[in-house]
């Protein structure tokens, strides 16, 4: 049977993590390569580097980051931020990345989707949708696309735009609610519900993880087939293990290998 | 012993080069690593490996536009009989055709077409992305101290396409997603791998360490 993938989130600038992290045992907890094979380690099911570096110039460091990672982690790897072009994506992927995700760019110019995707196959293009409620609460329920890291708003339905960028090529969904992201109130499950049953790839539920019933919620009511969270396993409130071993007691399948 | 990665432009292979040195290094074997897009290296090789991403017809192409790679892949693995690993898309062309998108010729190596998984339940995402553990139909020394079964080890998948052997002695191993997806075939001297043992930590490394001890 398939698990529901894990996924620690780590968001890196100027080839360093910026949140920091509690690990103990790390030399060096701004290295992202030390906490990627920690988590590697720790039973992780994937792991994401969202590369937040402003500059365009300073960006070939996420490179060696990525090269880095991909020779000392045996598990699957996802990169994302900044990708603007086909360029973009081949020399992550070359570098060792195994999925990309694509965000703005999405956005501004959909066709790279297909592009990418007809390029490097289906299978590595992940669009991250970021997503804000802008329905009033007596309404039905809507959300809209926000790109710039969630500061610049669109105008577009986070629904409609799932089934396009699938229909583009798009092989998984990274969907983060912008209401939720950063409060540790949980998942928006009905965003997330909206966009599974929407599209046929897999979608990863992120944004708002604050207790491990969160993470049970974003498969067993969202139907995410994964989820993702950065500051609950970064700042060691729980651990992986801890984590599956609580969503496995909560009947949702996990890999505890 | 030498074993060659097979280079054609079909993603990175940094990371499969790194788990088969690890597989060495941990399974305390001499040998060797190359990554190639050369005939003669893969001639002078002991083992191969053939890996492989995104559509079936365009790693086909990819390969076929090496000089003289098809041919000696065929030389050396059909009648030389050198241990031959397949991995995803390299695993998949082991087959005779490919029906993503427009048909395709594969090496014929194991009877059989590659075509759409169709879970029967319309929930289940596809691709089939992520974690599954392996049913085994065969027993084969690339499995050898693996634990499989539902409460056995993981290995990593991300595929929407999959081998499907018209001889049942073949199949090796299966992963359950609403159907029997097929996880690893075999025949002789070659075995293919649907999921990414380079990816699959624990049983990936233990795979590669019993491909590397493997004397067929």
């Amino acid at each position: 049977m398939l698990k529901a993938r894990i996924i620690p989130c780590l968001d890196v600038k100027d080839g360093r993590v910026v949140k920091g992290t509690n690990f103990v045992d790390l030399r060096d907890a701004g290295d992202p390569v030390q906490i990627a094979k920690a988590y590697d380690a720790a039973g992780a099911d994937e792991l994401c580097f969202l590369d937040i570096t402003a500059s365009h110039e300073d960006r070939a460091i996420i490179f060696d980051v990525v090269r880095e990672t991909a020779e000392q982690c045996f598990m699957p790897l996802t990169v994302g931020g900044g990708v603007r072009c086909v360029d973009d994506v081949r020399k992550l992927l070359l570098a060792g990345a195994d999925k990309i995700s694509i965000n703005t760019s999405a956005v501004k110019n959909p066709e790279l989707i297909k592009e990418t995707s007809d390029k490097f196959g289906s299978q590595c293009i992940v669009v991250a949708i970021d997503a804000k409620t802008v329905s009033a609460p007596d309404e039905q329920p809507r959300w809209e696309i926000f790109t710039h890291g969630g500061r610049e708003k669109t105008g577009i339905d986070a629904v409609e735009f799932a089934r396009k960028v699938v229909s583009l090529g798009a092989g998984e969904i990274l969907l983060t609610s912008m209401d939720r992201d950063g409060t540790g109130q949980g998942f928006n499950i009905a965003l997330t519900r909206a966009i599974t049953d929407a599209v046929r790839v897999p979608v990863i539920a992120s944004g708002g993880v604050g207790t491990l019933d969160h993470l049970v919620e974003g498969v067993k009511s969202g139907h995410a087939t994964g989820v993702l969270a950065a500051s609950i396993f970064h700042f060691g409130t729980y651990t992986i293990k801890e984590a599956k071993t609580y969503m496995a007691s909560k009947g949702v399948p996990v890999r505890l290998d | 012993m030498k074993t060659v990665i097979i280079d054609y432009g079909s993603g990175n292979l940094r990371s499969a080069e790194k788990s088969f040195e690890r597989a060495l290094k941990d399974g305390g074997l001499k040998g060797s690593v190359e990554l190639t897009n050369d005939a003669n290296i893969v001639r002078s090789a002991d083992r191969i490996v053939l890996p492989g991403v995104g559509a079936f017809k365009d790693c086909r192409d990819g390969l076929r536009a090496i000089p003289d790679m098809w041919e000696t892949l065929n030389e050396q693995v059909v009648q030389g009989g050198k241990p031959f690993l397949g991995i995803c898309v390299g695993m998949q062309l082991m087959a005779t055709r490919g029906l993503e998108g427009e048909e395709t010729q594969g090496f014929g190596w194991i009877k059989g077409d590659v075509c759409k998984i169709e879970p029967n339940d319309a929930e289940l995402k596809i691709p089939h992305m992520g974690w599954n553990t392996l049913d085994v139909e065969q027993s084969h020394q690339v499995l050898e101290g693996i634990e499989t079964g539902q409460n056995g080890l993981h290995a990593y998948f991300v595929h929407s396409y999959h081998l499907a052997p018209l001889n049942a002695s073949e199949k090796i191993a299966t992963a359950d997603y609403a159907q029997d997806v097929t996880a690893i075939v075999a025949r002789d001297n070659m075995i293919g791998t649907q999921f990414h043992p380079e990816k699959s930590q624990k049983l990936g490394l233990a795979l590669i360490s019993n491909f590397l001890k493997w004397m067929p």
